[in-house]
Order: C-alpha cells, then structure tokens, then sequence
C-alpha cells in the first residue's frame, strides 16, 4: 500500500470516528462505512480503527469475521449477491444463477478475472413475495428470470 | 428508494392513522394509565417469542436508572418475512410514533432502530423521515412542549447475521461486539445495552402500539381470539396466486388463509419461518394464534410435487450458516442434522440413525444458549413427521417412479 493511500485512509477513519464517536458501541458503523467505500477492511485499518477506539486489533478483527457483510480480504469491484433462502428457490433461484454463473465464468463464491464481479449467496433478503431476487452492491432486484439476470449484470460498470 | 404513501387498509395495524397524534395524546397521559392500557390490550410481543408486551414495558419503566434505551428490532432475518419492511416503507409513522410512546412509557430518552443490513436501501429515506420529525419537533428536546421529555431516534445498520434478531445478540453487536447472545439472565429489560435497562421490540409490536395509545387496550382486544388479541401481519410467500403481507386477526384457520391468497394444490405450509413447524394438509383446519399454531408472521406454502426434503435441506443448509458457534448443541447439532438429511438424499441411511437425530433435536431444544439452537431443530422434525411417507420412498425405482 502506498504511504498516500495509507494516509487517505486514515483520514477517511478518522473522519468516520469523529462521526459515531471513538467508544467501542460506534465500532460496527465505523467499520461498515470503510467496508462501503474500499469493499473490504484491511489489515491497517483495522489497526487503525483499534487505535482510535482504544482496543486491540483483533477486537476489530474478530467482529469481522463474524459478520457476513464485513470482509477483511478484497473482493471483486461489484459484489452480487443471490438470495439462496426457500422462497427464492421456489420461484427460481437455481435457474438465475447458474446463468450467471454462465455468464461471468465463474461460480459461488468466486471473484471474475477482471476483478469486476464478485458472485455470493445471501440469505434471505427479506424480498420473499418477488423472488427470485438478487442483490447488486445495495440496490435489489427483484422478479429475476435468468435473462433478465443476466441483463441486469451487463449494464454495471 | 423512496418510503411510499400507505394505501393498504386492515382492521387494526392498517387502520386510519396521523402521523404524530399518538405522541400528542401520550404526553397529555400519564405513564401508569398508558401501561394499564398496554395491558388491557394484552399485546404480546409480535417478533415470535409472545412475550406480553405490559410485563416489558413495566419492568423497563420500574428499573432504576438515570438512563435507559427503547431499542426498536427491525433485523427481520426469518426466511419468508417481510413485513417489517412493508411497515417501514409504507408506515414509518406507526413505528416512529410507537417507539416515541414507549420511550415516554418506560423513561427512555434514546431509541434505537436495528435496522438490517439487507435493507439498507431504507436507511437514508428513514433518516430523512427521523429529521423531518425533528422539524416538527416529534423527536428531540421537550417534545411538543411536555417539559423533560426528551427523545431521539438513531438508526443502526447490522451487518448480515441471522442470529442478531435475538436480543441479547442485537445489544452485543450494538456494543460494537460479535454478535453473540448472552446468558439470561440478566434480561435486557435491567441489564441491556451499556448495561442499562433496555426494552426490545419488535416493529410491528411498536406499529400496534400507536393504535392502542390512541383508540385504548380494550379497542384492541376486541379483535383477535381470548388469548391471541389484536392482529396479525403476516408475510406469505412461495406457492400461491397473491403473495404479500395481509393483516388478519389471530384465530384466523390456516385453510381460510390459503383461499385468500389463492394457493391451489396446497401440501404443506411452514409457519414460522425456517425456524417454525411444516403443517400437512390434515392439518390446515388449526388456526394461527399463540395458543395453537403460534408465529412470528411467515407463512411458506409448498404445492404437491414439491420436494419436501430439499425443503429441509435448505432449512438446514441457512442453520448451518447462521449458527453463531458460540454454543455446542447449536454449532455442532446443525451439521449433523444437515448430515442426516444428506444421508436421505443419497439414500445412505439407517432409521436408527435418524431417530437418534431426532433425538439430538430434542436435546438441541432444551440445551442450546438462544432461540436459535432452540428453534433450529423444529422443521427437522416436523417435516420428517409430517412428510415421512414422501421422504422416506424416495429412490423406490423401477415401476415405483413417481
């Protein structure tokens, strides 16, 4: 990482510490802030974040992991998310996303080579009366067929 | 993403309401009376659980403490529920002015929206509504003018994790912490979030609350069943013509339910979510309310030809996922009914085997830490007693295909 980077980023942490405040309840809003703008959380701003907040790095490092939506490693540039749970099933998931899986050449879990994609189950999107549904960094969409999927994909940058 | 102008209409949840009028009215009350009529309503707790929302609202409202918190759990991760993001999208005024009353109820001056992750669409038109609020002088210091009445809203965004909708769970991750749950006690109505007395509820329960401030416990009993008051909203998915949220009373009969949203060929109905019970066909004269097929609001219908295992299957696979692993019945529990049901797929299994699965079950019931590990094991073995005929002649072969 280059040192203007780095600094970028802890301007940027500091910035949301300022925002939610530096005790340890602000931790998750801090952490989904940097998880938004840079995708992941690296291994320096967890260590900044555990600064700021005055607790041990793999404080930080263990709420991470805990939660689905925080990762500590880069994904892809668009993360795609297809909800995997029993309403969406039945109205089609399988079909949805071995299209897409098709489609971007990769499967569940993997990241394309451009680094654009990302493709992920999720669990129940709460979507459940207009499945199949998918979500495409934090816009969803609903009512998919695997055309329609497909399409969706081709129109992000 | 916009929040919409509600035109549903319903007996009680979705019946006329203006925005603010329930906090007007509670601030010309006193606390007490607005207990006595929380407790004539006999409200009780729509996240699930039932717990009467009056017992709650008055252990909160007694605890000593020179601050406590109204936390409003919107982390509705339950396969097949939606209704809570129905009511934020279409009725952030119930919600809001709910959680204002119950804030004024039980002397909390901060409350806390969980919101899920998955719904993030809905924070920032949730936060422009919480301001608009604030201009109107709904939320803040001295609300419409009631001396020492102060009460603000925040807005959390969770992070992705099932287990989060149990309270203990949500005041954890809410201290910046794993999203694990606690022993109890000490119940969060004493010993909550920062360790001060916190009240937990559900959306929908602080919807219902903006109507009994209003229109009084004894309006609100009048509908429903004896034990099951008020109504109900339920988020029904999967096999059928009009799928949605419809608000119903209690005692309504899972048959009735079916007609309305036009499910035909109906075999089975999952109430309650992944963590609920598969009710057959024989069964779909018993009627939804706490005392006989009690839920916290999901219905999933399933038409013949579905295959019930792979239904489990995908109950099983989202336990799995979901478990926090903190405790072992849970963790390890869930991997070996996953396991079972695997072996039935392939058809590598012994009835010994599976009975003393369904015996792990029971004992997943009574030892796991949260309701979770509790409830995980309902499908297994409601679909396995339910469905025994279908799931266990599978791979007959031969002239048997079906």
């Amino acid at each position: 990482m280059l040192v203007a980077e780095k600094n970028a980023l802890s301007e940027d942490i500091e910035s949301y510490v300022t925002k939610y405040g530096n005790d340890r309840s602000a931790l998750l809003m801090i952490l989904h802030e940097i998880q938004k703008k840079h995708r992941h959380i690296s291994e320096f701003a967890q260590q900044e974040v555990a600064r700021l907040l005055n607790i041990h790095p793999v404080e930080v490092y263990s709420v991470i992991s805990f939660f689905a939506f925080l990762n500590s490693n880069p994904k892809g540039r668009n993360l795609v998310r297809v909800c995997q749970t029993i309403s969406c099933d039945l109205q089609g998931k399988t079909a949805v996303l071995k299209a897409i899986e098709r489609e971007l050449g990769i499967k569940v879990g993997e990241t394309t080579k451009d680094n654009k994609f990302t493709l992920e189950y999720a669990n129940c999107l709460g979507l459940c009366d207009m499945g199949p549904a998918m979500a495409i960094n934090d816009q969803v969409f609903l009512k998919l067929t695997p055309e329609k999927a497909v399409e969706l994909l081709s129109k992000v940058n | 993403m916009e929040l919409k102008k509600n035109k549903r209409k319903g007996p009680v949840i979705f019946s006329e309401y203006k925005r603010g009028d329930t906090i007007r009215k509670s601030i010309s009350m006193s606390r007490n009376d607005i207990l006595f009529e929380l407790k004539d309503s006999k409200l009780r707790g729509r996240g699930g659980a039932g717990f009467p929302l009056s017992t709650k609202c008055m252990l909160t409202s007694a605890a000593k403490s020179e601050e406590k918190f109204l936390v409003c759990n919107a982390d509705e991760g339950e396969p097949g529920t939606f209704k809570d993001r129905v009511l934020l999208i279409e009725f952030p005024e119930l919600v809001f002015d709910g959680m204002v009353a119950g804030g004024y109820t039980i002397g909390a001056s901060k409350g806390i929206v969980y919101l899920r992750g998955e719904y993030e669409y809905l924070l920032k038109p949730l936060e422009d509504y919480l301001e608009e609020m604030r201009k109107d002088n709904l939320l803040g210091n001295n609300i419409l003018g009631k001396e020492g009445f102060d009460f603000d809203i925040k807005i959390f965004l969770g992070s992705g994790a099932y287990v989060c909708g149990e309270e203990t769970a949500l005041i954890e991750s809410l201290e910046g912490h794993r999203g694990e749950p606690r022993n109890r006690p000490p119940y969060p109505i004493n010993t909550g979030f920062l360790r001060r007395p916190t009240a937990v509820n559900n959306v929908e329960t602080l919807a219902a609350v903006s109507h009994i401030v209003m229109k009084g416990g004894a309006w609100f009993a009048k509908f429903g069943t004896d034990k099951s008051t008020g109504s109900k909203l339920f988020s029904v998915s999967g096999d059928c013509e009009k799928p949605g949220v419809y608000e119903l009373p209690w005692g309504t009969k899972i048959s009735e339910l079916l007609k309305l949203v036009e499910a035909k060929d109906t075999k089975a109905v999952q109430v309650g979510g992944a963590s609920g019970f598969c009710i057959p066909k024989s069964q779909f004269s018993r009627t939804l309310a706490y005392e006989d097929v009690s839920t916290g609001g999901s219905i999933m219908i399933f038409r013949e030809g579905r295959d019930m295992l792979q239904v489990l299957k995908n109950f099983m696979e989202f336990f799995v996922d979901e478990s926090c692993g903190q405790c072992t019945p849970c963790r390890m529990g869930n991997i070996k009914l996953l396991e079972g049901v695997e072996m039935i797929e392939k058809g590598k299994y012994t009835f010994s085997y599976i009975n003393k699965l369904k015996d792990l079950g029971k004992t997943m019931q009574l030892a796991s830490k949260c309701g979770l590990g509790q409830s995980s094991p309902n499908p297994f073995i409601s679909i396995l007693e339910n469905f025994n005929e279908e799931i266990f002649n599978r791979g007959n072969g031969g002239t048997n295909v079906r």
